[in-house]
Parts: structure tokens; sequence; C-alpha cells
């Protein structure tokens, strides 16, 4: 009695659910999707701190403050920016062609207070969840031209990099008026649009404003690779929410996006790992961090679309490049100080090649060579635009305000020349 | 034989380290150091200024043959000098031994 009394209960919740798909007075919002999307933020948040530590280890005892700022930064303004015009940018309807999205309603999220998406998600939830990822893509750039930009500069650099780089390139890729969107090109989480965005036009910066005083004669020796590596070890945890929680949902697909992220990062990871071992007969914790990072990068765009021996595959192929991007760049001997390229660009760019040849159920060639097509087409236009974008950007913000440290501000070091502080007070007694 | 003990700017180390290479003297002991001459900086510390009583400073030390002082001294201070309070001061002290610990040798060819 007690059982079919509860079965029609339940019977008659699923109808009225099943009902009120379109409602907005809250109680069709789907709990279980939502709490997940809500984590996923919390998640793709902390990949900042954890990436600010990354690099933050990386440069000098000197610069330590300032380039945490850059990620510190880039969590205020690019956070202000999405709330005021990020969002409409990027999700509202095509303006001008299609080069960017525009949405009165969006406007400082005014008409979005009471709105439920159809996957049962408050918008709120996504809106701030799409606002993490325009945060960490301008502070990745920063590693690129690390120990030489000044403040001012820098925060110039990065808000109108945001609305005029980022904003368009989310449009374009992941909202459904997007042309990139409508050609079917695959970027899961942000291959094209974080990665290769922000591998490019660090490395057009860092070429731009050319080495730091003393590359490369001069060593320039890590601050604290302790740190480095923690950071590296949030930002894979941060990962989860960024590439399971782009499925939007709490399912099947979820999963799929989840199991592909961390195949991909061991993969990534143990690969450098013995790679390096190979090559200088020591495996280096630096470059297990790099792994990790190759590894996620390349997933990133494909984390929706492979299983997991293609992700294991993608870890291995993106660990390996990356490592002879890093060599060759070496050779060349220009200035990108913390390897924003050369993870970032080259792993965003082979995830989105590499992931037609891995692509579940695509097992004619026909289908793979369409899809190859569609994706190289959408990573040369990302290059294209970012490049040329970020050209202009900084030669304008470097005219107007100044980009480029002086040489004294340089030598000082960041902390102290534009944060009046010290990262590490306690070496010295004071 | 004479020990040679710099106070620079920390900025001005690699530069300072530059100019000696370039004379051939590679040899050389840094430290950080903390100290108090002329100079006066500030820090911020939430919102207000601080001055530190003691500033950061880096201490080089380079024992060198008599020879050697002149070039040595010279290529420091060409460095390290940029004409405000605060570039520092070298100490010249005599030197009364210099042995290598991994062969015994002893005085001026050890250095």
């Amino acid at each position: 009695m007690k059982q079919s009394k509860r079965s029609l209960l339940v019977l008659v919740l699923l109808i009225c659910s099943a009902g009120m798909t379109f409602g907005a007075n809250g109680s069709d919002v789907d709990t279980g999707i939502t709490a997940w999307m809500l984590t996923s933020t919390a998640l793709v948040l902390l990949m900042v701190p954890g990436l600010a530590m990354f690099y933050g280890g990386l440069v000098r005892t000197k610069n330590v403050l300032g380039t945490m700022m850059h990620s510190y930064t880039a969590m205020g303004i690019m956070a202000v920016l999405w709330v005021i015009l990020g969002y409409s940018m990027s999700f509202g309807n095509n303006v001008l062609g299609g080069w960017f999205g525009w949405d009165k309603n969006y406007f400082f999220l005014k008409g979005i207070d009471t709105t439920i998406l159809d996957k049962g998600v408050p918008e709120y939830v996504f809106t701030m969840f799409q606002g993490k990822f325009a945060i960490i893509t301008p502070a990745l750039i920063a590693g690129a031209f690390a120990e030489r930009v000044t403040f001012k500069g820098y925060v110039a650099f990065i808000a109108i990099w945001g609305i005029i780089i980022y904003n368009p390139l989310a449009h374009w890729v992941w909202d459904d008026g997007g042309f990139l969107f409508n050609m079917g090109a695959i970027d899961f989480a942000g291959g094209t649009v974080v990665h290769i965005s922000a591998g490019i036009s660090g490395l057009v910066a860092a070429l731009y404003l050319g080495a730091r005083r003393g590359h490369p004669t001069t060593v320039m020796p890590p601050s604290n690779l302790v740190m480095t590596i923690t950071g590296a070890g949030l930002l894979w945890v941060g990962w989860f929410g960024f590439n399971a929680g782009s499925s939007i949902n709490s399912g099947l697909d979820t999963a799929q996006a989840l199991t592909a992220t961390q195949t991909a990062a061991a993969a990534g990871a143990i690969t450098w790992m013995i790679v390096e071992g190979l090559h200088h007969g020591k495996a280096t914790a630096l470059g297990f961090a790099s792994g990790i990072l190759a590894g996620l990068v390349a997933i990133t765009p494909a984390a929706g679309v492979v299983q997991p021996a293609g992700a294991m595959a993608l870890g291995v192929i993106a660990s390996l490049l990356c490592y002879v991007a890093i060599l060759v760049k070496n050779k060349l001997g220009y200035d990108d100080s913390l390897d924003a390229f050369g993870v970032h660009g080259i792993g965003g760019i082979v995830g989105a090649i590499c992931l037609v040849f891995f692509m579940r159920g695509a097992n004619n060639s026909e289908i793979i060579i369409s899809q190859l097509g569609v994706q190289a087409l959408a990573v040369v236009i990302a290059i294209a635009y970012a490049a040329v974008g970020t050209l202009v950007i900084v030669w304008v913000v470097d005219k107007l305000i100044g980009l480029r440290s002086k040489e004294k501000d340089e030598m000082q070091g960041l902390d102290k020349s534009y944060h009046g502080e010290h990262g590490y007070g306690m070496i010295n007694l004071s | 034989m004479k020990m040679i003990t710099a106070i620079i700017r920390e900025n001005k180390l690699d530069e300072v380290r530059e100019a000696l290479i370039e004379n051939e003297i590679t040899r050389i002991t840094v430290v950080r150091v903390s100290g108090h001459g002329q100079q006066v900086t500030e820090d911020i510390y939430r919102g207000a200024k601080v001055i530190p009583n003691l500033i950061p400073k880096v201490k080089i030390e380079i024992a060198v043959n008599d020879e050697f002082v002149k070039i040595t001294v010279d290529s420091i201070i060409k460095a390290a000098r940029s004409g405000e309070l605060g570039d520092g001061k070298i100490f010249i002290t005599p030197l009364e031994e210099c042995i290598r610990i991994r062969t015994n040798e002893k005085g001026s060819k050890a250095i």
C-alpha cells in the first residue's frame, strides 16, 4: 500500500516536471545538473589561483607577486567586463555580420534574473561558468611575456583583448549563431577559443616586446618549483570543471569528458617524464607538470568526442610535440618566458586537429577527412584572428600607455617597481 | 692578495656580473643582505607606506691578486653606479692566506 502510494507520487511529480520545462518560477530547475554546474564553475575559478602559482613559481623571486597578480587581476577585470558586456558579446544574437553577439537583456545581465535554460540550469550559473573561461584565457597569455611588462599596460591589454579577441571567438565557436559552430567545428571546452588564442596571442606579444634583458645568456632560475607543481595539481583538479562542466549536463557526456580528461593528463605527464628521462637521464618535476598541462590542453577541444584510448593518444602526441616545440624555441632564441605558446598554442592545435582521428564512431575516412577540413579551417581562423588582433592591441597599448617595462623597473623586479612589495620578504631581514 | 667586498643594489647584480665577466673576473660569492646606509626607501602594506629600516642589498665578495684590484673595482663602480643615494660601497681588505681545499695549493695561485 505504502509502496504504491509512493510510486503514484513519483509518477505525478514526473508528469509535472515534464510539463514545466520552460517556466521561470524556479520549480523547474534540474538540481542535479545545476549542482554539478555550480561545482564546475568553482573548479574552473580554482584554476586561476592554480595558474598564478604555476607561473609565480617559474619566475625569479623579484617578479613573483607581479606575475601572480597577472592572474589575479584577470579575475577582477575579466569578471567585471563579462557581467557588463562579455556575456552579451559572446552569447547574444549575431550583430555586425556575426562578428560578435549582442543582446540588450544581457547588458549587465539585467534580463536574466529569473531565466532558467532548457537544460534546467539557471542562466546565471551558465553565464558565471562561461565567465571563468574569459578570466583564465588572458591570464594564460601572461606567461609568454612574464617578467617584462608594465602593470598598467598589462591591465589595458587584457581588458581590450578580452573584448576584441576573446568574446568574438567564443561567439563564433560556442554560440548557436556563430559561424564556426554552424560549420560543425568541434571545440568541446575551448581548444581554439582558449588555448590556441592564448598561445598565439602570447607568441605575438612576446615577439613584439622582445626578450627579457639578459635572455638567453643570463640564467633565470625559477623562484619556487614547489609552488609551480602545486599549481599544476590545482590546474589538473580544476580541469574537471573546465571539461566535464562544458557538457552543461550531469550525465553520460559529462562522464565521457571527465574520463577523457583524466586519461589524457596522465598520459601526457608520463610521456614527458619518459622523453625527458631518455633525453637528459632525469625526470624533472617541472617536466612532469608540463606534461600534465600538455595532455590537458590537447584534450580540451576533444573531451566530448574521444574515447579513453583516443584521449591517451592525444595526451602522448601533445606531450611529445610540446617537448619538441620548447626545444625548437630554445634554438630559435625568442623569449616566450613560461612557454605559453609552447604548451597552450601547440597543445591546443594538436588537440583540435588530431581529435578527428579518434572521434567516437567515426570509422569511415570520409567523415574524418571532412571533419579534418573543418577543424583545420577553425584553427587557421583562430590563429589569424588572434595574431592580427593581438599585434594591433599590443602596438596601441605600447604607444599609449607603455607595455614594455623600463630597463630599471625590469631589473628591480615587477614586485617592487609596480606593486611596492616583496613576494619573499622573509629572505631578507627588514 | 686582497678581498674586495661590495654592497650593491639588488637590481644591479646582473650588470655588475656581466661587467666583471667581461674583464675575466668570474670567481665570486654573492649573498643577499639587509642593511642601512643613507638611502631611504618605501614599501606599501595595506595602503600604508612603510619605511623599512633595513633595505635589501646584494653583497659580493671577490678574492683577487693585487694586480686585479683596480680592474675589479672599476668594473663594479661602472656597472653599479646610478648616482643616487643607495648605490652601495666597496671595501678592500688585505687577505692573509688563500687555500684551495681540493689540492691544498696556497697563496696567489689558489685564487
